[in-house]
């Protein structure tokens, strides 16, 4: 095999290994499916180079993250990892997929409506639980700086909001 | 006793850190809420917008000190600096849960800060500094969604009951008079302007103002007469309040130098 080939399987494997790393804040994301790894690429040292563009500013996750993925590709045998982080173009709730979208709502987190917004009230939110789009919000800032608090008028139940930013 | 660090200070490092200080400070002075908000929704919100600011200042204050170039780093230059090396508009030093300010003067300021950072982003983006374009092309986003929480209090509180308006206003004729320095230029705006670093402080008061009227307009709030008072904490010279607040923040590193968890 060339050297080029198994460098090429190397990534192919780190993204295996970091799509089963879990967000800390949102459990049913990946890293990969929050849209934060910009790319994975072989470093002249056998090991890896990971580009991450952090979420919010001040999320507090950013340096849990970090430390997550670099114990992840250790243990799968392929480090060293070096990680830079990238700061433009800045993350955006548009890099999440149609796949991290249906994940969240089955979490019970409603996805963000929409591409990222002027106005932060949402008017469409859809309950993940009943999918009835009469809901409120309750609060602007949730658990977490990513996220607001509804509740669904129909089921009564309160629920999550990933803020589109 | 850590000794305080001294910096080279150029004009661009200036800049830098008048940004970063005033994030830094203000979020210094909003963390004061936690666990006091009145409704534990506010608590949680005031949480959420001080760790936006916190993580702006930290990547303005990385910025700077690799600007500054002598080895500093962001936790040398908010624990190690001295007062007259924090260079922070003085409003967002005062206290905001003491001397007669209370929950009005809080939510006052933070939309009187965002509608200033808001046009100081989109300025950036421009800047011949790629690394600060791309801390402000983040912060932007972030700050859309302070002014909106923040001019909803403010509408809400000014156009409220009797005492909560009366407050209001109050809260606005005490922050009013350090609102002029917000927009005063001096050389460090001239070089920033002139070498394409960024809008010089002046530049902002049209946008500044095209976002608070319309919402002191919903609030029923009225503008309070200009006064000749100007604070100049941008400089480095700041009110009797700002050696207190350093003392506080300050505390650990000083007494346990290179501490950590």
């Amino acid at each position: 095999m060339s050297a080029t080939v198994v460098a090429a399987s190397r990534i192919d494997r780190a993204w295996q290994v970091l799509g089963s790393v879990p967000d800390p804040e949102v459990l049913a994301l990946s890293v990969v499916d929050l849209g934060i790894v910009r790319e994975v690429s072989a470093a002249g040292d056998g090991g890896l180079d990971i580009v991450l563009t952090p979420t919010y500013s001040g999320c507090p996750a950013t340096e849990v993250i970090e430390s997550d993925i670099r114990s992840a590709l250790a243990a799968a045998g392929l480090g060293p990892v070096r990680i830079t982080q990238r700061l433009s173009p800045p993350w955006t709730t548009d890099w999440l997929g149609a796949d991290a979208r249906r994940k969240l709502a089955d979490y019970g987190i409603a996805p963000p409506c929409g591409a990222s917004v002027v106005r932060v009230l949402a008017r469409n939110v859809a309950c993940p639980r009943c999918s009835s789009a009469r809901t409120e919000r309750l609060a602007a800032f949730g658990s977490t700086a990513c996220k607001s608090l509804y509740r669904c008028l129909d089921c009564r139940e309160p629920f999550e909001y990933f803020k589109p930013i | 006793m850590t000794a305080s660090i001294s910096l080279n200070l150029t004009a661009d490092v200036r800049y830098v850190l008048r940004i970063a200080d005033t994030c830094l400070v203000h979020v210094q002075r909003m963390s004061e809420w936690c666990g006091h908000a009145p409704v534990l929704e506010e608590d949680i919100a005031l949480s959420n917008l001080g760790l936006d600011l916190l993580g702006q200042s930290r990547a303005l204050l990385s910025h700077a000190a690799e600007l500054e170039g002598s080895g500093h780093s962001e936790d040398s230059l908010a624990f190690l600096r001295d007062e007259r090396d924090y260079f922070n508009l003085t409003l967002v030093e005062h206290p905001l849960r003491r001397g007669g300010a209370d929950f009005a003067d809080t939510q006052l300021r933070c939309l009187i800060v965002a509608a200033w950072l808001a046009p100081l982003w989109q300025g950036l983006w421009a800047s011949r500094d790629r690394t600060l374009a791309a801390i402000a092309g983040k912060a932007a986003k972030e700050t859309r969604y302070h002014l909106e929480h923040a001019g909803d209090w403010v509408v809400r509180l000014g156009d409220g009951s009797a005492e909560s308006a009366r407050r209001m206003q109050a809260a606005l004729a005490r922050a009013w008079p350090m609102v002029a320095e917000l927009f005063d230029d001096d050389a460090v705006d001239a070089a920033a302007a002139d070498s394409g670093l960024g809008p010089r402080a002046s530049a902002l008061r049209e946008p500044w103002l095209a976002i608070v009227e319309p919402l002191f307009a919903d609030a029923l709030l009225a503008l309070p007469p200009d006064t000749a008072f100007r604070s100049h904490g941008k400089r480095g010279t700041h009110s009797e309040h700002m050696g207190y607040l350093l003392a506080e923040m300050q505390h650990l590193q000083r007494a346990f130098p290179g501490g950590a968890w």
